[in-house]
Parts: structure tokens; sequence; C-alpha cells
């Protein structure tokens, strides 16, 4: 891109707002999901808990967003895993 | 079939009707079967941008409540063959209707047009929803200003939930020389946030004001270059291989020099 018309030093004010629009988004997308995630965490842990032992207090869950695409994440620490209830012996 | 399209924004005052107005009228000057419908119940602008306020006599909610038949509420221009408006009710509000009212109007109207375009109200309300659930396709009008992509991105992520098909955007009111200087967000910029297709960009243009001045859609007219800039989309709409060029490449000295060297158009 050719340097002539831009400003000499320092971005234009247009760099700035790009900046900060993207600081909004982030803010605004995560905001959305923080009330899915409350849910999902309660109801994640009831479950998961019938089959493992697990740290309720260490679980991570995520929404990780980028490029419109979206992951959910979840990091749960296992303590044992429970002994099945049909077992062989 | 037809389809219907929503042409939404977030944000007030960033170019749906003039939007909604231009395409319409340039797919009917393409031959297409075009109607137009104003979903701003209460604050009815559609008409008075194509130049037929004097011409109402049903509007949206006598057709949804019964009064009259879709037929008798379409206002026929008489400038350009195939194109048609269904005007707003001024005297109501978005209340007046609901999602299922609006579905039915649009899916009887996309049996006998090729498109039905639904000029959706600012906000994300009642008047959005009856507009977006009727729809099939979404076009996102923005301008390169922080409070009108972010609101973008908010009906983007709203329009995910629904059955509509990934939205299109439209950035309008774009200031090549002011982009030039670094004080504008570019085209790049935006999709890069927003990271949806863009299917046009439209140049600041007095020449809008004129035209609604008149009630004359600028997309008739040679001289305007925001009139351009919609034709180009509306080949676009129709399939054709346009390229996507921000203003900024056809515009001084840069854009002389690509014109002469047979790169720009």
């Amino acid at each position: 891109m050719f340097p002539w018309g831009k400003r000499v030093g320092g971005a234009g004010s247009g760099e700035t707002a790009k900046e900060r629009l993207r600081l909004v988004l982030v803010h605004d997308r995560i905001g959305s999901s923080q009330e899915i995630l409350s849910g999902l965490k309660e109801e994640m842990l009831a479950v998961i808990s019938k089959y493992l032992e697990v740290d309720a207090g260490g679980i991570e869950v995520r929404l990780n967003t980028s490029h419109r695409q979206t992951v959910l994440a979840a990091s749960i620490p296992v303590r044992s895993v429970r002994r099945w209830v049909n077992s062989p012996d | 079939m037809g389809e219907t399209w929503v042409i939404t924004s977030g944000k007030g005052g960033v170019g749906k009707t003039t939007t909604t107005a231009n395409l319409g009228t340039g797919l009917a000057l393409m031959g297409k079967h075009v109607a137009l419908v104003d979903a701003d119940i209460g604050l009815r602008n559609l008409d008075v941008v194509m130049g037929l306020e004097n011409r109402i006599v049903y509007d949206l909610v006598d057709v949804a409540e019964g009064y009259c038949r879709v037929r008798q509420a379409l206002i026929k221009d008489r400038r350009v063959e195939g194109l048609y408006l269904l005007p707003a009710a001024q005297t109501k509000d978005k209340t007046a209707i609901s999602p299922e009212q609006m579905r039915a109007i649009c899916q009887e109207l996309a049996r006998e047009f090729d498109y039905v375009l639904v000029d959706c109200p600012a906000g994300i309300e009642q008047g959005f929803r009856n507009a977006v659930l009727a729809a099939d396709k979404a076009i996102i009008v923005t301008t390169p200003e922080v409070s009108a992509v972010r609101d973008a991105d908010r009906v983007i992520g709203l329009l995910e939930a629904t059955e509509i098909t990934p939205p299109l955007l439209v950035i309008n009111r774009v200031r090549p020389d002011m982009v030039r200087r670094g004080d504008m967000m570019s085209m790049q910029d935006i999709t890069e946030v927003l990271a949806i297709e863009v299917l046009g960009v439209v140049p600041e243009d007095e020449h809008i004001i004129v035209s609604t001045n008149r009630g004359d859609p600028a997309v008739i007219s040679h001289a305007s270059r925001a009139g351009q800039a919609f034709r180009l989309i509306c080949r676009r709409l129709e399939g054709e291989n346009v390229k996507v060029s921000s203003p900024i490449e056809t515009d001084g000295w840069w854009g002389r020099l690509r014109r002469l060297v047979g790169v720009a158009r």
C-alpha cells in the first residue's frame, strides 16, 4: 500500500476505531455466553458425577470464539471413577 | 417462487430504507418482479423514499387484519415496470402484526414476485423479529462507524439463531478520502471484525439526499455514485460475478493509474 495521504507517525483514528471495536465485540459476545454457561456448568456437573467423582470447585467451562466459530471447552478435574453399578464380581 | 430478503442493521439511520428502495428499483430495472415491504409500522419511510406516499390506500396492517387482500394494498410504481410497494401503517405500532402474519404475507408475495424485500425497522424488538422471522435471506447494512458495526454484530448473532442463511453485508456511506487518510475504517477492517461476506460498498453521495427530496431512488440516475454502487449490488444478487471493490480503488491518483493500466473498472 502506498503511504501517500496516510498520516505520518502514528495511526489514524480509523485504526483506533478498529481496535476499540474489537475489544467491545469480544466483551459483547462473551456477555451473551455467560448466561448459557452457568446453567450448562451445573447440569454438566450433575451428569458427570454419575460416572466420575469430580472436583466441583476446579471445573472450568468456556466458550471460545474466533472468526464466528465457537468451541465449548470444559476442563474437569477427576478424583476417581465410581464403581460400576453392575460390576462382574 | 421468489425469495424474501430482510434488510436490517440494528442501528438506525445507516441506510436500510435507502438500500431497500434502491435494490428493489435496481432489480426491477433489470426486469425482475419486485415487492417492497415496509415493516416499520408507526414510522413508515419506504413510501416517502420511493415517492409513493400519495398513493397509499391500504397498508400492511390492513392486510394482516383481513380488511383487504394483498393485491389491493400493493402500490404499483409507474416509473419502473414490475415494482410494487406494500406500505406500513402509520397509526399503529409494531405489536399490530405477528411474525406468523408477516410470514404468511411474505410467502404469498413470494409466489408472485422474484424478490420480496422487507425494510426492517431499527432495533431488535418486535418489529425486527416480525421482519426477520418472515425472511429466507438477510442483508445487513452498516456504516464504517464503531456504533453501527457493533450493532450489526449483535444482529448477526441474533440471526444465527434463526433459519436465515448467513447474511450479506452492505457497507454504506463510505468516504474514500477519509479511508485513505486513515480516519475511517476500511472494508477490510470491517469484514475482519464481522466475518461475513460483503455484498457491496456504497459511497457517501449527496445525490442520495436529492433523490429522497424528489422521491426518485438514486439507482435510476447515472450521475449518482451511490446509485452505481447499488446497481452493482443488484447484479451480484442476480448471480453475476461482479468484483466487490472498495470505492478507494477507483478514486484519485491511484485509481486513475489503475484505470490507465486497465486494472480497475
